[in-house]
């Protein structure tokens, strides 16, 4: 018993690592990228003293910047903690904690991988918590990241910030509806009758054993990963933070370590979002459309669908990023115009249609 | 067409336009393209621009290629200079050179105040001698106000020996060699 739970608590540290890792290198590629878009060459100096100094090795690691991580998160803590005078200081520090901990604990229901069971031969997914309301709870909590985003721009006491909170709000709680609805269908077909359900994520992915959905439902997938967009608060769809006429947005007034809180849970929420959208629409671990998993079985075979997923999700990365820089900011009401009036409309469309196909495929079938 | 102007008839987007997805397509292909194409940076310390010839970097003072001081200290730089940036203390040409000494004149101290100067070149323009050149150095640096002051020996370790078309000096020489009186 104490021997299981020290096991999970083991995972779960890991899988912090892995995230936060991974939103540290984030943002590197975030640099990297955008440079390599603009023509520029991006971060390219930061050296360690041995490590720097391998031949061959050394150089290239220095080239692709991959210790500027480590130096943006040591000055991050090591800058002076500064308290503006003018704000609510409760909720001023409150705001960045409420910020990160719902992007963390989003990927708690998030499948990360699969292990086929040497002497039984079952299908064991690794997930950190396998409870029945899966992507309701990711919903739940996903959305309550939205109090930290109000909190600290209210708590700012500057009208920049409290502008810019006020419209990110605003533009989540309309594009969750719209993301909401684009789901269903998913779970419809991961659901089919006569088989004790559920609406955890390892069923969608067990669902998507041959044919990935993003093949079956195009529409849904597309919708999706739009609410995603604009969900995890990027361009097109950074009201939140939109340079050019809030200054900074929502966290205008944060600065040293409290600001590093904010631009994490940014980059985690887009990871633990690309993680969900590869699990509902792109199989999760699941190797490729309509081939079997090549995954030997036991550890090793979990190790390799482990990694196969996060290829996975670091290719949705890299998507994010890359559409960051390809287009411009969408003016407000255009933002409240396409959630409301076509992105709402055309879930709810899509969502009677598979209801009515597959109904008829029932019915055909039987 | 008469006239340059020409009206383009604006239609209206078709449904796939409306969408944007085709055209977000085509501008994701546009900043992919630009990730595969070589870069445009230069790193700048390890690396340096080519400078054109024309260039007006620091002005110094040049020698002729037989090691002789071109300026005689006419002065018309220190005259022409805007922001009197040059100084020049006239002086006699040292005995060891024994031709030119009583002959022409040479600068004692010639001191240009880079805090001043402003690059116009006007000195190199107005120099009748071609002694003054503003050459490719760009990069001015230093720690206190003394250090922006380049002198005489500055200004021509700075500025080195220039390829001569003239050899004015020599060419008195051989007119002298040859009979004719020199102006002295």
């Amino acid at each position: 018993m104490i021997l299981e739970v020290l096991l999970h608590v083991l995972a779960a540290v890991l899988m912090i690592t892995v995230v936060m890792t991974m939103a540290g290198y984030s943002v590197l590629a975030e640099r990297k990228v955008s440079s390599w878009i603009q023509g520029r060459v991006g971060p390219n100096r930061t050296a360690l003293p041995i490590l720097s100094s391998i031949p061959i090795v050394g150089p290239l690691i220095v080239g692709l910047g991959l210790f500027q991580p480590l130096a943006d998160g040591l000055k991050f803590l090591f800058k002076e903690e500064v308290m503006p005078g003018h704000v609510n200081k409760f909720y001023y520090v409150l705001a960045p904690i409420i910020t990160l901990i719902p992007a963390m604990t989003t990927m708690v229901v998030l499948p990360f991988g699969q292990m086929i069971d040497p002497e039984s031969g079952q299908r064991i997914p690794l997930i950190l918590a396998n409870i029945d309301i899966g992507i309701l709870f990711i919903f739940a909590v996903g959305s309550l990241g939205v109090y930290g985003v109000v909190i600290g721009g209210w708590a700012s006491n500057n009208k920049y910030s409290f502008l810019g909170s006020v419209r990110s709000s605003a533009q989540m709680i309309s594009y969750e509806l719209a993301m909401g609805i684009s789901v269903i269908p998913v779970l419809l077909l991961a659901n089919p009758p006569g088989m004790e359900g559920g609406l955890s994520l390892v069923n969608v992915i067990t669902s998507q054993d041959s044919l990935w959905n993003f093949v079956l439902m195009p529409i849904s997938a597309l919708l999706f990963l739009i609410c995603l967009f604009a969900e995890t608060n990027r361009t097109p769809f950074d009201m939140a933070e939109s340079e050019t006429d809030l200054v900074g947005g929502f966290h205008t007034e944060y600065g040293s370590f409290k600001f590093g809180l904010f631009f994490v849970s940014e980059y985690t929420h887009i990871i633990v979002g690309s993680g969900v959208f590869v699990a509902l629409f792109f199989g999760g671990s699941n190797f490729l459309p309509w081939l079997p998993n090549p995954w030997p079985s036991g550890i090793i075979g979990g190790v390799f669908s482990v990694l196969w997923f996060i290829a996975k999700v670091v290719c949705m990365i890299f998507l994010f990023i890359w559409v960051r820089w390809t287009l411009p900011r969408f003016r407000y009401d255009q933002v409240m115009n396409l959630g409301w009036k076509i992105l709402l409309p055309i879930s709810i469309a899509n969502l009677v249609f598979y209801i009515i196909a597959f109904a008829v495929y029932e019915k055909l079938i039987n | 067409m008469a006239g340059k102007t020409r009206a383009i008839e604006r239609t209206p987007l078709s449904l796939s336009e409306k969408t944007y997805l085709p055209q977000i397509v085509n501008g994701l292909k546009t900043t992919f393209s630009n990730i595969l194409k070589p870069n445009v940076t230069l790193q700048y310390p390890e690396e340096r621009p080519v400078i054109s010839e024309s260039y007006r970097g620091v002005p110094t003072l040049v020698r002729d290629p037989n090691g002789r001081e071109k300026c005689v200290s006419c002065q018309l730089c220190e005259f022409v200079c805007p922001p009197k940036a040059i100084r020049i203390t006239p002086g006699e040409i040292s005995d060891s050179e024994e031709d030119r000494v009583h002959v022409e004149k040479g600068p004692k101290e010639f001191e240009i105040n880079m805090l001043r100067c402003i690059y116009c070149g006007f000195c190199q323009e107005v120099c009748p001698e071609e002694a003054i050149w503003l050459q490719e150095d760009y990069s001015v640096s230093g720690y206190s106000r003394e250090e922006f002051l380049n002198n005489k020996d500055r200004l021509y370790e700075l500025g080195g020996t220039m390829p001569d078309n003239h050899y004015k000096w020599d060419k008195k020489k051989e007119a002298e060699l040859n009979g004719h009186e020199g102006h002295h």
